[in-house]
């Protein structure tokens, strides 16, 4: 926290960066929805948690919105078709752009189909008790929107003993170049609020908090305009800075409370979730819909028709990129921000539901050179950059001579949650986001031996 | 359409980088630490100007003959050697013999940094390293001043400057007396303080208008300097402030005691290297450490220990050893001041 941020009365957490947002390419575009591809690809494991089990057959028809896949255990959400198609094949095959091969569906489109959505039933979701609509919201397929894609369900029901008094809505979007929040919050403000008052509805909290970045005020203006009059949910404006989308981060911009280290929010009453998955659960249960759809914010260098666009969940990453056109000399294809989010070697992967954005990157000026790695210099950045004030100079020594077991007990290896911020300020190219990320994957393995 | 006819980038988040890499901070310490030179050079002439090149030149050297028998990338390009050449002919004075600047450069790089295995795993910073080493070797020649600001300075050289290596250098008090505006002792403002209890003018100190090395003379360009490279954020203000806290500070006691015997904050803080050494040598990243707490403490240490050299040891100047058993200490500094990490829980509770 700098000097002159201690006098700041705005709401916001220690530490952090300012990357460049480069949101002005889309943030005023209006989503729009893209056509059908000819095939989708659905992965049954696009979430947290037990895959999906899929409960049609090869050579199946389903109609748009069916469900196709029945959840795999508790931590898990069914799956609802994105076409209306013939089933073609259920294989293992390598569906998502993080990589290992994942069982997944493929789904050939009927052209001719008006793509209707006939799997549904209106509920009266007033009347349902919070236990229906825990039922509900998982019946839905619903997942977090944000890129974590945790099935949102799991967090309406805190472990014994806690409740939860607050909900907290982030509407930060603090990932560079991603605007389809902003865009929900400004085109589906109605819904946004109806989702939040379901979910309030279902942990019986008393109140709830929109967390909107101030570089988006007229968002804030929007929310502002249709909140309820009872005053139980309230919009605030936080610093725009990243990780403020991060929900330890949030939680201590707004509430200035801190999640205990490795606990879940729930222990201080606090669930967070994202406007996108609300203004989702909002418009899907009024309707009994499954989610087969949501934005993306596909931009960059790279795209020639930048936008917000509305892409039935399954769409092939090839697909999306040849509707909006790419130009020749990118370098990079990023699922999710480019803070976060991570690059894709194939095309033909599936657009999932945590997918919130597809950056494609230019070519660094100098193509040839990757940026030089020195020594660090001890300069410090990377402590004052953790918002979690770690000390990832220290644990990027540790990684060097691979003492994996000393950063997690000395230096909190495991509370780290690779926003990337040190890497991001470190003038020595140390690539410490990924050391830990290796880091903690080893420790993991270590344990899972140990067992 | 054929999207992907080429090889995609693959890489791990994150995938934005801020613009700034370690050789870009250095070269702007260089830049920053010029203004200082040319003053310097302006005061003393070309003795000065001669040092300088020679201790910068042998830094450079040094570090391309260690990379070269170690079998490393040559590591002269990322500019942290010119760094330590500056700043060591800055803590010379300016009449030092040229072959034994050249000795402290090299000891600099060799003994100081190439040792630990270059730029980042040094202990110490390698400039004061080299001038320790010269002080302990050479305690005649490095305690010799001469007048700033002599005429006929940029034509001919302070005769000391040109003794031949391995050879002592001439006598130069007769040279000095020619020159000397009234009453020229050949000490500098510390020295006349602890000895004969002679009191400089701050303005004069501030300004530079007094004997002393290179680089002790004027607090106000060093400041200025200072100032460029923490609005930057290519130095840490806070150990700077911490040094100047802890100096003013200590002292303030001491001079309220007794103000005929002991100096004034203020002229603790502007006389000898303490302006240089806090703002250009304390602030080394490498030898400094990264915790906040750490950083204010280390900041303090170096003050307390200038004072307490200055007022109560053999030397009038300790800036250097305080900053380098500072740079000792920065490791157990940073080790006992780890930052309270987000959603630390009480130790009661157990984590």
């Amino acid at each position: 926290m700098t000097l002159l941020e201690r006098f700041s009365t705005r709401k916001t957490f220690g530490h952090g960066i300012h990357p460049i947002a480069h949101k002005e390419a889309t943030a005023e575009l209006a989503i729009r929805r893209l056509p059908f591809a000819k095939q989708m690809i659905v992965p049954l494991a696009q979430h947290l948690g037990a895959p999906a089990k899929a409960i049609v057959s090869v050579g199946q028809e389903v109609v748009r919105g069916e469900p196709i896949a029945e959840p795999g255990g508790f931590v898990s959400v069914p799956m609802h078709s994105p076409v209306t198609g013939v089933v073609k094949s259920i294989d293992t095959l390598v569906a998502t752009a993080s990589g290992p091969k994942t069982p997944a569906m493929i789904i050939d489109t009927y052209t001719a189909s008006d793509q209707k959505v006939l799997f549904e039933c209106t509920a009266d979701i007033r009347q349902l008790s919070p236990a229906e609509l825990v039922r509900a919201v998982q019946a839905s397929g619903m997942v977090g929107l944000g890129g974590a894609a945790f099935p949102s369900h799991v967090k309406l029901l805190p472990p014994e003993g806690v409740s939860i008094d607050t909900v907290i809505i982030n509407g930060c979007e603090c990932e560079p170049y991603l605007t389809c929040d902003h865009r929900i919050m400004l085109e589906y403000t109605d819904k946004l609020i109806l989702g939040i008052q379901m979910v309030m509805e279902a942990v019986t909290a008393k109140r709830a908090i929109i967390g909107v970045e101030d570089n988006k005020p007229d968002a804030f203006a929007m929310i502002q305009s249709k909140l309820p009059k009872d005053g139980s949910i309230s919009c605030e404006l936080v610093e725009t800075k990243y990780p403020q989308g991060a929900e330890k981060m949030l939680i201590n911009s707004l509430l200035n409370k801190e999640v205990p280290s490795g606990g879940l929010p729930a222990e201080i009453g606090v669930a967070v979730y994202n406007v996108g998955t609300m203004a989702q659960l909002g418009d899907l249960l009024p309707q009994s819909r499954g989610l087969i759809e949501r934005v993306v914010t596909v931009s960059g260098y790279g795209v020639n028709k930048p936008g917000n666009y509305l892409v039935p969940i399954g769409t092939p990453l090839r697909f999306v990129l040849e509707q909006v056109g790419l130009k020749d000399d990118f370098s990079k294809i990023i699922m999710g921000g480019p803070m976060m989010g991570m690059t894709t070697a194939s095309l033909d992967v599936a657009i999932t539901k945590g997918v919130s954005g597809i950056v494609v990157l230019e070519a660094p000026e100098a193509k040839s050179e990757t940026p030089q790695v020195f020594p660090c210099i001890k300069c410090g950045a990377c402590l004052s950059a953790c918002p979690l004030y770690l000390n990832p100079s220290m644990l990027g020594q540790l990684a060097m001579v691979r003492d994996y077991q000393k950063m997690e007990s000395a230096y909190h290896l495991n509370d780290c949650f690779e926003c990337g911020c040190c890497s991001y300020v470190c003038p020595s190219n140390i690539p410490l986001t990924q050391y830990f990320r290796i880091a903690k994957a080893i420790n993991r393995k270590i344990k899972v031996k140990q067992l | 359409m054929s999207l992907l006819a080429k090889p995609v980038e693959l890489h791990t988040s994150p995938h934005l980088k801020k613009m700034i890499t370690v050789d870009q901070i250095m070269r702007n310490v260089v830049y920053a630490l010029l203004p200082v030179c040319a003053w310097s050079v302006y005061q003393f002439g070309i003795s000065a100007l001669t040092l300088t090149l020679v201790t910068t030149l042998t830094c450079l050297l040094t570090e391309t003959l260690f990379c070269h028998l170690s079998n490393k990338r040559n590591t002269v390009t990322d500019f942290s050697v010119v760094i330590t050449g500056l700043l060591i002919a800055l803590t010379l004075p300016p009449g030092f013999p040229l072959w034994m600047g050249a000795v402290a450069g090299f000891m600099a790089i060799a003994l100081g940094k190439s040792l630990f295995g270059g730029l980042g795993y040094n202990v110490m910073n390698p400039a004061l390293v080299g001038r320790a080493f010269v002080q302990a070797a050479f305690p005649v020649a490095i305690t010799t001043w001469t007048p700033a600001l002599a005429p006929g300075r940029f034509m001919e050289f302070i005769p000391s400057s040109l003794a031949m290596p391995f050879m002592s250098p001439v006598d130069i008090t007769d040279w000095v007396r020619e020159r000397a505006i009234d009453g020229f002792t050949g000490a500098t403002p510390l020295a006349l303080h602890k000895f004969e209890q002679v009191h400089t003018d701050s303005i004069d100190l501030l300004l530079g208008y007094v004997a002393g090395s290179a680089g002790e003379t004027s607090a106000v360009l060093i400041l200025l300097c200072g100032l460029y490279l923490a609005v930057r954020k290519m130095m840490d203000w806070r150990i700077s402030a911490g040094v100047f806290i802890a100096a003013a500070l200590t002292t303030l006691p001491f001079y309220l005691m007794d103000p005929e015997h002991y100096p004034s904050p203020q002229f603790m803080l502007l006389s000898g290297g303490l302006m240089l050494g806090a703002v250009f040598m304390a602030t080394d990243m490498v030898g400094s450490p990264m915790t906040a707490k750490g950083v204010w403490l280390y900041g303090a240490v170096i003050g307390f220990l200038t004072v307490m050299i200055r007022l109560f040891g053999g030397l009038t100047e300790g800036v250097m050893y305080a900053i380098l058993v500072a740079n000792a200490m920065s490791p157990m500094i940073s080790s006992v001041t780890q930052p309270r990490h987000y959603g630390q829980r009480k130790k009661r509770e157990g984590s």
